[in-house]
């Protein structure tokens, strides 16, 4: 479907077929990003998801959602009824020669339409079919009705976060359906993979619970070995078992310092650096000169010790700017991090040295918007151009002309409603 | 509270030579540490690849000197971390400092397909293993590099924990209340659950273009360029409309009731989201409110946002005399979304993640019967397996030597006599 390019991109020649909304967008956004051929199949009208803000100047209007085009980038798109016995059929044909299909559907949707694994494979016994559902398609709460607050509450994020005086925050840009997305982008290389070995596909199963719980469950080992629940604490960090408390967020002059005491072999360095920094700005005490680090363990030391330490280096941070610590951070290499604005994000001189930001043209809009660069850069084969995620059934006349349809059939399809 | 009761049956443990799968044919040497490095390796090493880290005792990873041990009882390998995510893998114990180290890691490099690593950039390189070097010992190697602040740029020699790559991708910007300062994620190194993905998808592919070419590659990618990706709606707002993120707690600006509400219990709580008039009229069916349907101050989604402290208070009238799981299954049945806050004692038996074999119990020498980090995803045709658990410091030194290496018995025992295998 795509024509090749001169130098290969890592999968060049796959096609995926997306039929996610916000749950799922992350997936085909991956496999895009390694030269797949992403067509983002939306109903007739554009995908609900659209309505996501925030929106381009404030408009909301389904072509000028920022959160679509943040993670469609690199798609082409398509409109497609898939519940009409037409939409079935070319659906089934646009399957025929695809190595993937996305769906975030309710679990048994697909089935209900007739487009499930097992029909799906019959067609095509290569296809992958990835789906991406809050809970997975078995188990107990695959029929529970989920959004972004409630999954990550059932995976554990939420109970650890906020300020231990106040209920449980999370956090305001939708996360469990990236962990999900990425990990249905794992899932289906891995079935990918396998294909090679099999000459059959698989379904690729992703919970948006599971994804988040997968790490986020790290405070399981805790309450198995010392029956301990971890618990929130705010701008804190709890050590010693849940005992003692240390700063993490820091106030400066303009802003936050994220910086926590390790200590040990690990941390020493880092803290030596910063009291060498103090003391240079003639703001360290006696104590935190001659204090060895190396004999410092954050998960043994009491409470009366981590203040005193802590009380001289959030009177110093205080004094500093972000642009400071930055600085000083590189220069005297401490890993300590001023909490980066959104601005300092899009002018941040490592970002542009490391060729993060590309600005991609928006031609409707008469704009251009800084994406991201592929996050895995390879050294042999080509990452793609950066294009912006398509406009409602955008590519219809391109991907329905592949397919052998005429003029006149999409013509037809339009009138219908059909695509 | 008996933790011990939920664990189930133990899995059963294979040898490590003995399975067929996905990546039985593939070999990777792991210089990884932290939770990036074996969270990037589950994905292979569940589905039956051969994963040797290397790793030593006169620096051990953190997550093996770190609290929670065994018994409370500190010991390499005795940490809760470092064996609840390691399943599947082994453990060679080189001493990188010793001048014999070297060779023998390139030798064990020379049999694999990938080398992995997340190390401060200047280590691998200060150790003649960049990607120049492996290419000589193994042209068609796959290299992951996978550094906290990647391999160029200006913070590549920092050292890089979690919760400073999060700080510098912006995340807490997303996280707090009006009134107070921004938050950390509750789990501080969220930047190690997320950069793993796209590692791993991409090592596929490249694996795939090795077959198909014959051409190994380098794959470089920084861990908070990762993290920024999960965020970057709300770097286009600024870029676009010059809007920086606001602190709002839990409010959602299309969605009331949208917050956790208090419950029966000490520190207990119930996610509810609200998106439209029918869900609305659901909720207030199921807590026997539904004059509140109609209400003139609640009818309507703006309606309800103009009033939403009211609304979080007459939700939380209801919540406060039932359990979490209650409330959760009570909405549920209306089919309105809704869900226990669970703490770690709520995951550890939540009857879906134990369904979908998040867990897997396993028989470890040093730590009896221990909950590892099973599956994040299902595969119909080749589930992610456990296999063996988390591996001692060096306990694979002779296997790997022997079997893998060829080494004779008298080799390695002079290998091991000389301090190499530290």
């Amino acid at each position: 479907m795509k024509t090749p390019v001169q130098s290969a991109g890592v999968l060049d020649g796959c096609r995926a077929l997306d039929l996610t909304d916000e749950k799922g967008f992350l997936c085909g956004k991956i496999l895009a990003d390694l030269s797949v051929d992403v067509i983002k199949v939306e109903p007739p009208g554009g995908d609900p998801s659209r309505r996501m803000g925030p929106f381009w100047h404030d408009i909301p209007d389904p072509e000028k959602s920022l959160y679509w085009f943040a993670y469609n980038s690199n798609k082409r798109g398509i409109t497609l009824d898939i519940k009409t016995s037409d939409g079935k059929e070319i659906f089934k044909k646009l399957a025929e020669r695809c190595d993937f299909v996305i769906e975030s559907f309710k679990p048994g949707y697909m089935d209900e339409l007739g487009l499930g694994y097992a029909a799906l494979s019959g067609i095509n016994k290569g296809i992958i079919l990835t789906s991406i559902t809050a809970f997975g398609q078995t188990g107990p709460y695959r029929d529970f009705e989920g959004s972004d607050i409630v999954v990550m509450g059932m995976s554990g994020s939420l109970y650890l976060t906020g300020d231990s005086d106040r209920r449980p925050l999370n956090i305001s840009i939708p996360q469990a359906c990236l962990h999900a997305g990425a990990d249905a982008g794992v899932g289906s290389m891995i079935a990918y993979y396998n294909r090679k070995r099999t000459g059959e596909g698989q379904h690729v199963d992703v919970s948006m619970q599971q994804s988040a719980a997968w790490f986020l469950a790290s405070t399981v080992p805790w309450y198995e070995l010392s029956a301990l629940i971890l618990s929130r604490v705010g701008t804190f960090k709890t050590t010693s078992y849940g005992k003692v408390v240390q700063r993490q967020v820091w106030p400066c002059k303009d802003g936050y310092v994220f910086f926590f005491m390790l200590g040990g072999p690990q941390g020493a360095k880092t803290c030596r650096a910063l009291v060498k920094w103090m003391d240079d700005l003639g703001m360290a005490n006696d104590f935190l000169r001659t204090f060895i680090w190396e004999e410092f363990d954050m998960f043994l030391a009491e409470q009366d010790l981590v203040d005193r330490i802590s009380g001289p280096i959030e009177e110093f941070f205080r004094t500093r700017t972000k642009k400071e610590v930055l600085d000083a951070t590189v220069a005297r290499s401490i890993s300590i991090s001023p909490l980066f604005s959104m601005e300092d994000e899009l002018n941040d001189q490592n970002l542009a040295a490391r060729g993060f930001w590309t600005q991609v043209d928006h031609p409707e809009l008469n704009a251009a918007i800084p994406y991201p660069r592929q996050l895995v850069r390879f050294s042999e084969t080509q990452a793609p151009t950066t294009f912006r995620a398509p406009l409602i059934g955008e590519h219809n006349r391109e991907v329905y002309g592949e397919l052998g349809l005429s003029v006149r059939e999409i013509v037809a399809l339009k009138e219908a409603g059909i695509i | 509270m008996d933790a011990m009761d939920l664990t189930g049956p133990v899995q059963k443990t294979r040898r490590l030579d003995q399975v067929s799968d996905v990546f039985s044919d593939l070999k990777i040497v792991a210089f990884s540490w932290a939770m990036v490095g074996p969270l990037t390796l589950k994905f292979f090493a569940d589905y039956g690849a051969r994963v040797i880290r290397i790793e030593t005792i006169h620096r051990p990873c953190h997550t093996r000197t770190a609290s929670p041990f065994k018994d409370g009882k500190a010991g390499l390998n005795r940490s809760g971390y470092f064996n609840h995510f390691s399943a599947n893998m082994m453990s060679v114990s080189l001493n990188m400092g010793h001048p014999r180290a070297i060779g023998l890691a390139k030798e064990l490099i020379s049999q694999a397909d990938v080398v992995m690593e997340n190390f401060t950039p200047g280590v691998m390189d200060k150790w003649g293993l960049g990607y120049e070097e492996l290419k000589k010992v193994k042209p068609e190697i796959i290299m992951v590099r996978q550094n906290g602040f990647g391999t160029e740029g200006s913070y590549k020699n920092l050292a890089a924990f979690g919760m400073i790559l999060a700080a510098i991708a912006g995340i807490p910007n997303f996280i707090g209340w009006p009134d107070r300062d921004p938050l950390p994620v509750g789990v501080g190194a969220y930047t190690d659950c997320i950069s793993p993905r796209f590692a791993s998808a991409a090592l596929i592919a490249a694996l795939d273009y090795r077959d198909r070419t014959g051409k190994g590659q380098l794959l470089d990618l920084a861990q908070y360029e990762t993290a920024l990706s999960f965020i970057l709606p709300g770097v286009l707002d600024y870029a676009v409309n010059g809007r920086e993120p606001a602190r709002n707690g839990n409010a959602c600006a299309y969605a009331v009731p949208h917050n956790v509400y208090s419950c029966k219990g000490d520190d207990r709580w119930c996610a509810i989201a609200i998106f439209n008039d029918e869900q609305w009229a659901k909720l207030c069916g199921v807590m026997g409110k539904t004059g509140c349907i109609a209400d003139s101050r609640f009818d309507t989604l703006l309606h309800r946002k103009e009033n939403e402290k009211e609304v979080d208070a007459l939700v939380e009238s209801w919540t406060r005399d039932l359990s979490p799981e209650e409330v959760m299954a009570r909405v549920q049945a209306a089919g309105v979304p809704a869900g226990v806050v669970e703490n770690a004692a709520d995951l550890y038996a939540d009857p879906q993640l134990r369904h979908r074999r998040l867990f897997w119990p396993m028989d470890h020498p040093e730590m009896g019967v221990f909950t590892h980090l099973g599956a994040s995803l299902d595969m119909s045709k080749t589930p992610a397996l456990a296999r063996t658990p988390s591996p001692m410091i060096g306990e694979h030194n002779e296997y790997v030597l022997t079997k893998i290496l060829g080494k004779t018995d008298e080799e390695f025992l002079e290998l091991l006599a000389a301090g190499v295998l530290e």
